[in-house]
């Protein structure tokens, strides 16, 4: 009797529960209480999310996901990584099991609207390429004429590939991968002529091979991919915390705020946005936000400024080697550029 | 004053229902339903509410727009500018020839390894029970994987057969190519083709059509000519000379038709990155075949050596008694009878195979999992919709077979009379 009742409540509670986050209990306060935050990141993409040889999540994705816990909790190390395929990511967020997901997700219309999520940002402009093996002899996309290629399901890529091919009067065959593993074995066994992926995940797959000098990436970008945090749809003032974290490290590197000068400036700058996105002014941004006044102060020092974050985990210096490209500043001749923190 | 008594089986109150054993049973039974019902449409009732309070309620719209994404297997025509209700079609497609190519292999080699697992012959014996035990006691999944593996792995890219001294070479005089990505062999072409009919949403092969009409009609008017023959015989006691009008009966209509569609061979041959020409049997269908093949065969053998042994040892000797040699025996005293214990486990083989074959996403194989349950679903993040029409059609295909199977099983099973 007391077990049955006990599974009844249980059951009842579960159902209640998905109740409650309907009616929307702000994602800040459960996240609060909770005392961690719940990241949803990638399965595995070295140089986004991918755990280190002592299990670590590392990664420019992974530094967002540090830089709001430490915004919230001034601990970056109170996130719990939760890996999502491109299948289930959505339904992840949707049924609440992360708070937010920073997972390489293009930001797109239908995605906003009809999958009731809210993007709050862009942390990487990205677009997506080909890469083909040198001795191919293709030097353009538009050679690709019958050619045979990879791609991973449940993507917008597979869309994208589709619209290209049909858009140029190319005909192609497509094999579906699930994961990037898969899709890294088969083009490496020769059963498709090109990969195609986001530009950037094909610069961290070649990364890995043995042989990267063997294989280009065609000049090629046939798509936008905008690729950015989201949050549930309605689920603003949480998204608020996101989208000015983000900024605040985009806005950090744009005043030179870095890791090493920030406590030095956060004492001593004179320059006004910057005391007050350090909280040393008598602006108290924080509480604007439901959170303390160091709160971009120490969303800053988890990893780094924007361009710190960038240099360290897919920069010209590591293996992927990207270029800062349209993920420059504003002033760069790039496009990160955040409103002003007044 | 006389005392009436009531009869007791006049009237009906209401305790009937709960102390009556007439009926008790009958209440508790609706009572228990009433419950059931109740539980489940509360579950129903709160899964719709709050998807509608996240704003997703169930909707099933989406099947009528535009896809906008290939399918690299398609039995029917289907271009990415298809709704996705028609990529939700080839993919059933791909799902029912899988199945029907898998049920019809499994059988066969099933029945053989079966028979042969019961051989005095020492070896063979050992050999079908080494077989039967390494296939079904290896998942599934990883059978597929690592066929599919050794596909990609060990055949060559389409790339090696160019230039000069390629390094690698069409086999079968230079008609069929094995590569890492499809099996290319010649087709058939015709030059008088005569193209598709539309019935409503269903279009038609007229030259499919055309000669499946062509076989099974000459399969049926020789049949009716053996019957005839079968009734003379039985009539008059000679039977009447038949071999020629089966012969015209059973090839006639077939060559009749290649002569009017005019058909040739289409040979394939390496053109830019890829051979054309010819068709392509992509890698990804053949190793999903023969894994499901393989792997629900060992089952099946299983089955069918359960079988013969359930026939009493009497039915061998009465037949050899008789003087029939052991393959006849066994094929006309002991598998006939030995079908009616086979039937029915063969039934959820089928079954099994057809459901496992949504394990086709693992090789790329676009099967229905691979179009609705994942592009469609992934594009348009209709993940609980896709997922019940998944599920409500591999009920549907389940209990067609099992339907069809039942009433061949009625047709076998032992007859008391």
């Amino acid at each position: 009797m007391k077990k049955s009742v006990f599974l009844g409540t249980l059951a009842a509670t579960t159902l209640f529960a998905g109740m409650a986050l309907a009616q929307g209990t702000s994602t800040l306060d459960t996240v609060k209480a909770r005392g961690e935050l719940n990241c949803g990141v990638n399965t595995g993409l070295v140089g986004f999310a991918a755990p280190d040889a002592n299990g670590n999540w590392q990664g420019f994705d992974v530094a967002l996901c540090k830089a709001v816990a430490a915004a919230i909790f001034g601990d970056a190390s109170k996130v719990v990584y939760i890996p999502t395929t491109s299948a289930d990511r959505f339904e992840q967020l949707t049924s609440g099991k992360i708070d937010f997901l920073i997972r390489n997700t293009t930001w797109t219309f239908s995605r906003d609207t009809d999958l009731k999520m809210d993007f709050v940002g862009v942390n990487y402009y990205d677009g997506q390429g080909f890469m083909v093996r040198k001795d191919l002899g293709v030097s353009s996309a538009k050679e690709l004429n019958g050619a045979t290629i990879c791609i991973q399901t449940g993507t917008t890529t597979e869309l994208n590939l589709a619209d290209y091919f049909k858009a140029n009067n190319l005909t192609y065959t497509a094999v579906p991968v699930e994961t990037n593993a898969e899709g890294e074995q088969q083009y490496l066994a020769g059963a498709c002529d090109a990969y195609t992926t986001d530009a950037s995940g094909l610069a961290a797959t070649r990364a890995a091979f043995a042989d990267p000098d063997n294989h280009i990436i065609l000049p090629e970008i046939i798509s936008k991919e905008p690729l950015g945090p989201a949050v549930r749809h309605g689920d603003s003032a949480w998204g608020d915390v996101i989208r000015w974290t983000m900024n605040a490290l985009i806005a950090a590197e744009e005043f030179g705020i870095t890791s090493a000068n920030i406590d030095e400036l956060a004492t001593s700058s004179q320059n006004p946005e910057v005391q007050r996105l350090l909280g040393s002014s008598t602006d108290n941004l924080g509480a604007m936000l439901g959170l303390d006044a160091g709160w971009a102060k120490n969303a800053i020092k988890a990893s780094g400024n924007y361009g710190e974050i960038f240099a360290a985990t897919i920069g010209e210096s590591t293996p992927i080697g990207l270029a800062r490209g349209l993920n420059a500043q504003w002033t760069q001749g790039g496009l990160l550029y955040t409103p002003p923190f007044r | 004053m006389a005392v009436v008594t009531e009869d007791p089986k006049a009237g009906f109150r209401l305790g009937m229902l709960i102390y009556d054993t007439r009926y008790r049973s009958i209440t508790i039974q609706i009572v228990v339903l009433f419950l059931f019902m109740a539980g489940a449409a509360w579950l129903i009732d709160n899964l719709i509410r709050n998807l509608e309070a996240l704003g997703r309620g169930i909707d099933f719209g989406f099947l009528w727009n535009r896809a906008g994404y290939d399918i690299n297997q398609t039995l029917v025509e289907y271009t990415n500018d298809s709704t996705h209700a028609r990529a939700m079609l080839v993919g059933l497609l791909n799902t029912l020839l899988i199945a029907f190519l898998g049920c019809i292999a499994a059988t066969v080699l099933g029945v053989i390894a079966g028979v042969l697992r019961l051989s005095k012959n020492w070896v063979v014996g050992r050999l079908m029970t080494v077989y039967v035990e390494i296939f079904r006691n290896i998942p599934l999944l990883l059978w597929i994987l690592m066929i599919y593996t050794i596909f990609t792995e060990a055949l060559p890219a389409p790339n090696a057969f160019r230039g000069e001294n390629p390094a690698a070479s069409m086999a079968l005089f230079d008609t069929v190519a094995f590569t890492n990505r499809y099996t290319a062999i010649p087709w058939l072409v015709f030059d008088n083709s005569l193209g598709w009919l539309q019935l409503g949403p269903i279009w038609l092969n007229l030259d499919l059509t055309v000669i499946i009409v062509a076989l099974v009609g000459g399969f049926l008017i020789n049949r009716a000519i053996l019957k005839r023959a079968t009734r003379i015989q039985e009539a008059t006691g000679i039977r009447p000379t038949t071999w020629w009008q089966s012969l015209i009966a059973l090839f006639g209509p077939i060559i009749l038709v290649k002569f009017v569609l005019g058909t040739h061979f289409d040979y394939p041959s390496l053109q830019g990155f890829n051979f054309t020409g010819g068709l392509q049997v992509s890698n990804s269908l053949v190793a999903l075949w023969l894994a499901l093949t393989l792997y629900t065969a060992a089952f099946i053998a299983e089955i069918v050596r359960g079988g013969i042994n359930a026939i009493s040892r009497g039915q061998t000797e009465a037949a050899f008694a008789l003087g029939l040699r052991p393959g006849r025996t066994m094929s006309l005293i002991i598998l006939p009878q030995a079908m009616r214990v086979i039937i029915p486990p063969l039934i959820s083989q089928y079954l099994n195979l057809t459901k496992n074959s949504s394990l086709a996403i693992a090789v790329g194989y676009m099967d229905l999992r691979g179009t609705l349950g994942g592009i469609t679903l992934n594009q348009t993040g209709r993940g609980l919709e896709a997922m019940l029409l998944l599920m409500l059609i591999y009920l549907l295909i389940s209990l067609t077979i099992s339907g069809a199977m039942n009433v061949y099983n009625q047709s076998v099973k032992l007859k008391e009379r």
